[in-house]
């Protein structure tokens, strides 16, 4: 390990080794306080990236930030990395990537190109020295598309997942909560169900539910129970009609052992996906959650502030080829994310880091009532997300989810937000909507009862 | 829209919302800003020791105060709202106890002035063969903080009565943690939970006193709680 030294404002900081200065040039954030690791004040803050922009990206091949031997998710990244890739880059320092990504000149194909050659490290590093108008204005730039049943990621797009999620997982309750998104325009990403009672059993009933309704309805959407991915391969062998298979992921190998899982688990579950070949337009068959805090509250961080741990789970998503993958940025509370700033800071960061390493990106911009924060907040992360071309939102109706008790973004949202930007559904899931009478005359969702909306025998399906 | 009322009898989600363009309607907007107001201010409400000890009477109890000085640091530091500083712990006198009972704050400190003194009377009820170690009333606590409590007390079983997160539905449901042989350190594995006390649709206070007795009964005779328990119930509080 490298002692790094930055003399800034008349006083000399040590950095004892490459995570003590990517924490310390971290902002302020709760759960880097927690952990120990934060910049002890604000000036010593701003000379961490001061320390950071002179650092060359090539010492992020050199110094793993947890070691090789102990860390299958260090070795994924080390082994997986593109020497070809990274070559336009490797003679720069942090601070000379930031510059680069912002050049005119960088464009999609140029990120596109890049995203191999990237690691994890590097990425969040870069984003440390970032104000939130950089991280938007390089993830617009960056463009990642996925399909399974229909195109998500396209420009000019903005797909939303439809979670109708239920205390008891009622089918009746449940439906209703899919009629509600459905009349209002979500959907298009995915229709997920996180269920309360999380058992195979279960997993397959559910699963059976959305697939009737959605052949009933020809709709051109992927539905998705967010169960355990040892569930949805049992699910499988026993013949349910998974479409995507879902799972947590993390940044380190401990964490993800808190979660149950390995990459091996993720290979067998991808592979077990891709084998029902379901995928009408595309072959995305996963779906990855992560979110910022998930390794500290395993206690499996190995001392790296929690935004970098956060793109290292980005690692372990983009071996899989998800059709989406999403930060839950508000869910885990106050400790690791205080408030609105912090939350909306957080977003911001993980869409980039995930659109640079080459994922489709999706956020569920959300917040918990023991966190200083609100709709407001929710509606400027909503907002700068649609700017930065977030490839999905999720959204439950009117932005309570009763089941996993936090808040969300509304449908509401969703249509408000793409009226505002300009933005569209996915291609597929427009043309349906205008098929199903559902688009008035300039493209917008009409106000339908549910007594006259022909999809009201969505209901009636149970 | 008629067609709405029949589905919401399906859910309590908020569906079928009212539009004004493509935003919610203002009735919609405002009922959402007053759950999560509730919500916010169950969150933030001091423990009023005053009304507890009205409400608890002839019970006497003893006041704790975690590591974590106030609310805010509380939120942001869930480690100091686990430990209990040892001039807090010196107040709590050891002997020979079956069961301590803890009324803790936690993350609503509503559910624990609203329902906790009933609940504690319809378990003290069923537990009367018991040696009941003298209440204690922790402010700023975590779950964990009971261990540190049932500890100082020499407890062979802890018994906290917490606040839980509030939701927008519901702002002041309380929920029941036991743990066998309380000491720093112990896993959320090794204990067991009843959750959702509250009076809107949730678990009543006899109900939960019986399951509360029946898991109390069972952990002193098989001298443990957590998974081996065989309570199949999931925390809602970390620990």
């Amino acid at each position: 390990m490298t002692t790094r030294t930055s003399l800034a404002g008349g006083e000399r900081h040590r950095f004892e080794d490459l995570k003590a200065l990517l924490a310390a040039a971290s902002p302020r954030r709760s759960g880097d306080e927690l952990a120990g690791i934060a910049a002890a004040s604000d000036a010593r803050r701003v000379a961490a990236r001061m320390a950071l922009a002179e650092l060359p990206l090539d010492a992020f091949l050199n110094e793993a930030l947890i070691p090789y031997e102990q860390d299958e998710v260090t070795r994924l990244i080390i082994d997986r990395h593109d020497a070809t890739a990274f070559a336009p880059i490797r003679h720069l320092t942090v601070g000379g990537l930031r510059d680069r990504l912002l050049a005119h000149e960088t464009d999609a194909a140029f990120l596109a190109a890049l995203a191999p050659g990237l690691t994890p490290e590097m990425v969040a590093a870069v984003s440390k020295l970032m104000r939130n108008q950089d991280l938007i204005a390089v993830a617009r730039k960056c463009r990642v598309v996925t399909a399974f049943r229909n195109t998500i990621g396209l420009e000019g797009r903005l797909a939303s997942r439809l979670q109708p999620n239920h205390p008891t997982d009622d089918p009746q309750g449940i439906a209703a909560a899919m009629l509600d998104g459905l009349l209002l325009g979500s959907g298009d990403a995915v229709i997920g169900i996180n269920p309360a009672t999380d058992n195979i059993a279960n997993g397959i009933a559910l699963t059976e539910m959305l697939e009737r309704l959605r052949l009933r309805h020809d709709m051109p959407v992927q539905g998705c129970v967010l169960t355990h991915v040892t569930n949805a391969i049992a699910m499988i062998e026993r013949g349910a009609p998974v479409d995507l298979v879902f799972q947590s992921v993390a940044g380190t190998e401990g964490a993800n052992a808190g979660f149950g899982v390995n990459l091996a688990l993720l290979r067998e579950a991808h592979e077990a996906a891709l084998s029902l070949k379901r995928g009408t337009v595309g072959d995305n068959v996963m779906y990855f959650e992560t979110g910022q805090g998930a390794a500290l509250s395993a206690e499996a961080h190995h001392g790296v502030d929690q935004q970098t741990v956060e793109a290292r789970a980005y690692a372990v998503a983009r071996e899989f080829r998800p059709l989406l993958v999403n930060t839950v940025v508000g869910f885990i509370g106050p400790e690791y994310l205080y408030d609105g700033k912090q939350i909306i800071r957080a977003g911001l960061e993980d869409h980039f880091c995930g659109k640079l390493l080459g994922l489709p990106m999706g956020v569920d911009v959300c917040h918990t009532n023991h966190a200083e924060a609100d709709q407001d907040d929710m509606d400027t992360l909503m907002t700068l997300l649609g700017v930065a071309g977030v490839n999905f939102l999720i959204a439950v109706p009117g932005a309570d989810d009763i089941m996993l008790n936090y808040q969300s973004l509304s449908f509401h949202d969703i249509l408000a937000l793409r009226g505002l930007l300009g933005l569209r559904p996915a291609p597929e899931f427009e043309a349906w909507l205008e098929r199903m009478e559902m688009l008035d005359p300039q493209g917008r969702m009409r106000a339908l009862d549910p007594g006259t909306a022909r999809l009201a025998r969505l209901v009636e399906a149970g | 829209m008629a067609g709405w009322d029949r589905l919401r009898m399906a859910t309590r989600a908020r569906i079928g919302l009212g539009r004004a363009g493509d935003a919610l309607a203002l009735r919609d907007v405002l009922a959402f800003q007053m759950a999560h107001a509730a919500a916010r201010d169950a969150v933030h409400a001091a423990l009023e020791l005053e009304a507890l000890a009205a409400d608890l009477a002839p019970l006497a109890f003893v006041a704790v105060h975690s590591a974590a000085p106030d609310r805010a640091t509380y939120l942001r530091r869930p480690d100091l709202g686990r430990r209990l500083p040892p001039e807090e712990a010196a107040k709590l006198p050891a002997g020979e106890h079956d069961i301590a009972f803890i009324l803790a704050d936690g993350l609503s400190a509503t559910a624990v002035q609203r329902h906790a003194p009933a609940l504690l009377r319809a378990a003290l009820a069923r537990l009367r063969p018991y040696r009941v170690a003298p209440l204690v009333v922790a402010r700023q606590a975590r779950v964990a903080l009971g261990d540190a409590i049932g500890a100082a007390l020499g407890a062979r079983l802890c018994v906290m009565l917490i606040g839980e997160r509030p939701g927008l539905s519901v702002a002041d449901s309380l929920g029941v943690y036991v743990t066998y042989a309380p000491r720093p350190g112990r896993a959320d594995a090794e204990r067991n939970c009843i959750s959702n006390i509250h009076g809107q649709g949730g678990l009543g206070y006899e109900v939960a006193a019986d399951k509360l007795a029946w898991l109390a009964r069972e952990a002193l005779t098989r001298q443990l709680t957590g998974v081996g328990l065989k309570e199949e119930m999931t925390p809602l509080l970390p620990g």
